[in-house]
């Protein structure tokens, strides 16, 4: 294919996964909004009036970040597992795999459409945010540059999860019982400094940590963590499960038999 | 150079089923070609590898001389493919599937809808196209797929069952469009269970049973190999007992009476039907209407199948004695 050819591809692979969430936004990007205003109302506002300042910060503002990241990797990973999953279970992924379309650019068009569904999920969130507390942004360039970083590593994150799924149960296996629990303990709600030592050392395995932590540190200038290590390790996860990916498509592992 | 060269395929499913055990074809370019097989035979697995959904296990793929392995994206451009089972998304509509395939193979936007246009007006989809892909019914969805399959312009269109569930009246329509634009140029390949739609329609035919290309041979060679026939003959007036049909002339055709009013004639191609419908008169049968008993790519198609099972069982037997007398060793 020539550079014009497979630059039509790869549009197409992102114009279909863009509209794909669009026209069900009322399951795709309501739900966020509706549950980060949720979280604010009763951790910001009514719970939170009570436990005061972490790190100086007033609790909501310390909490905002969090709230918008854990949207923005749900929503990502979702995007990427339900998609990628109901090419496969419909088996109109045969219209890429007969094509002469390269698999980077499969994995590339998917990561896209997650990682859209993450920004407009984002900017939806922070207006919602902008509601409760005044955001203020430390550092444009970290704070974009995390967010983007993370939205693409879990949307390789749910193509991964997309390629051994086998069932519908499958795609939300590890969501719940993975994601979830790691998102929550990843500092959102509070600072690991006020964990014991065990749990604080615990934390530090926890890669989402890492992730909420400079996102905080890029919009209000706290964080629980060494940036550039953070960073590091984030892009080294990319790294590795972008290439662990592209190793699954060119076998075929999940869809070609 | 041939449009589709296939040598000594095989493909053993993680399952471990051996759907190809040795599949070789080759397919002329502007031919119009039949695969056909029972069911099971492997025809959709062959179809598979060359069109990439399928992993082969061993042997080679060239298409219009494009070997799969090191130039799959030159081969891909090359194919269409109209697969048995629908794989579209249901949810998407009519018009999106077709332009968004167009983009598949590189072709913008704008390009790929004219083209859409065009085909979806030929096959007669064209007030579906903002449909949803489930609110087709089955042969329109067939249709669907035929369309989609030429968006590139592929030089080799394999269709694997495209009349399946289609009615008389579209298959016929299929049928010519097949036939129109196999004239100007596109070489086609076919599968199906209607013998005489492959008779009609194909110049070369590929048989493949149990993972086995059988027979490969133009289907004029192949008819002729049918040197009996059989003809069921309606006759006028009952049988009795004053016919004599075990007479000594009537001996060299082979006759059954199927009931009082019917006969069965097999006839070989030496002998005349003349002949024949004289000593019927002569024995006071009348003939009021006759035909074929089945389609005579059918009656090959049977005797080619049969002696292959029989074929097949042998070396099966064959192979389980020498691999047991292996582990005896
Ligand atoms: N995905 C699969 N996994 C395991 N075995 C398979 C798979 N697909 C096909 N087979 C087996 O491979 C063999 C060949 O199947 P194939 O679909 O190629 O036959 P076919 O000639 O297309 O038959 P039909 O006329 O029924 O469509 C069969 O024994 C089938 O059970
Ligand atoms: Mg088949």
């Amino acid at each position: 294919m020539s550079w014009f050819e497979k630059y039509n591809a790869l549009k197409t692979i992102i114009i279909k996964e863009y509209l794909r969430f669009i026209r069900i936004w009322i399951q795709t990007v309501l739900p966020p909004a509706i549950t980060t205003a949720l979280y604010f109302i009763i951790f910001g506002k009514l719970i939170g009036s009570q436990i005061g300042d972490i790190n100086g910060y007033k609790y909501m503002d310390y909490i905002v970040p969090g709230l918008i990241l854990m949207a923005v990797i749900t929503n990502s990973y979702g995007n990427v597992v339900s998609s990628f999953y109901s090419a496969k279970f419909q088996k109109s992924i045969e219209e890429l795999l007969v094509s002469p379309t390269p698999n980077y650019l499969i994995l590339i068009g998917y990561i896209s459409g997650g990682v859209a569904r993450g920004i407009i999920v984002g900017i939806v969130v922070t207006l919602v945010a902008m509601y409760f507390s005044d955001i203020q942004v430390h550092s444009y360039t970290l704070s974009l540059f995390v967010f983007i970083l993370t939205a693409t590593l879990f949307s390789i994150a749910g193509f991964i999860n997309a390629i051994y799924a086998n069932s519908f149960d499958d795609i939300s296996i590890i969501p719940t019982f993975v994601l979830t629990p790691l998102t929550y303990l990843g500092g959102i709600f509070y600072s690991i400094e006020m964990l014991p030592d065990f749990w604080q050392t615990l934390s530090l395995a926890n890669p989402i940590l890492y992730m909420i932590s400079s996102f905080r540190y890029g919009m209000i200038g706290t964080s629980d963590t060494d940036i550039t290590t953070a960073i590091m390790i984030i892009i080294g996860f990319t790294l590795v499960l972008f290439t662990f990916a592209m190793h699954l498509l060119n076998k075929g592992t999940g869809i070609r038999q | 150079m041939y449009a589709l060269e296939i040598e000594h395929l095989k493909k053993t499913y993680s399952s471990g089923t051996k759907a190809l055990k040795g599949v070789d074809l080759k397919v002329e370019k502007g031919d119009f070609f039949a695969l056909l097989g029972p069911n099971g035979a492997g025809k959709s697995t062959t179809i598979g590898i060359v069109s990439g959904l399928v992993n082969k296990s061993a042997g080679s793929v060239k298409i219009f001389g494009y070997d799969y392995d090191t130039h799959q994206a030159q081969a891909k451009s090359c194919i269409g493919l109209v697969p048995q089972e629908f794989n579209f998304n249901q949810f998407e509509r009519v018009i999106e599937i077709l332009v968004n395939q167009g983009g598949y193979y590189g072709i913008p936007r704008p390009q790929a809808y004219k083209r859409a246009e065009t085909y979806l007006r030929q096959l007669e989809l064209w007030d579906k196209r903002n449909d949803m892909a489930r609110e087709l019914s089955g042969g329109m969805k067939r249709r669907l797929m035929i369309a989609r399959a030429l968006i590139h312009h592929p030089k080799l269109l394999i269709l694997d069952e495209p009349t399946a569930g289609v009615d008389i009246e579209i298959r016929r329509s299929m049928w010519d469009f097949l036939t129109k634009i196999n004239k100007q140029g596109t070489t086609i390949i076919l599968t199906t269970h209607y013998l005489e739609e492959a008779e009609s329609l194909c110049k070369n035919i590929a048989i493949i049973d149990h993972g086995r290309t059988i027979e490969d041979t133009s289907m004029k060679t192949l008819l002729s190999q049918l040197n009996t026939e059989t003809f069921i003959l309606y006759l006028q007036s009952p049988i009795n007992d004053t016919h004599n049909l075990k007479s000594h002339d009537l001996s060299p055709f082979d006759i059954h009476v199927l009931d009082e009013n019917t006969l069965e004639i097999s006839i070989h191609e030496k002998m005349q039907f003349n002949h024949l419908f004289k000593l019927l008169t002569d024995n006071g049968i009348q003939v009021l209407s006759m035909r074929n008993k089945t389609n005579r790519l059918e009656q090959l198609f049977m005797r080619l199948v049969d002696k292959n099972r029989n074929n097949s069982e042998l070396i099966e037997t064959l192979e389980q004695t020498s691999h047991t007398e292996n582990l005896d060793g």
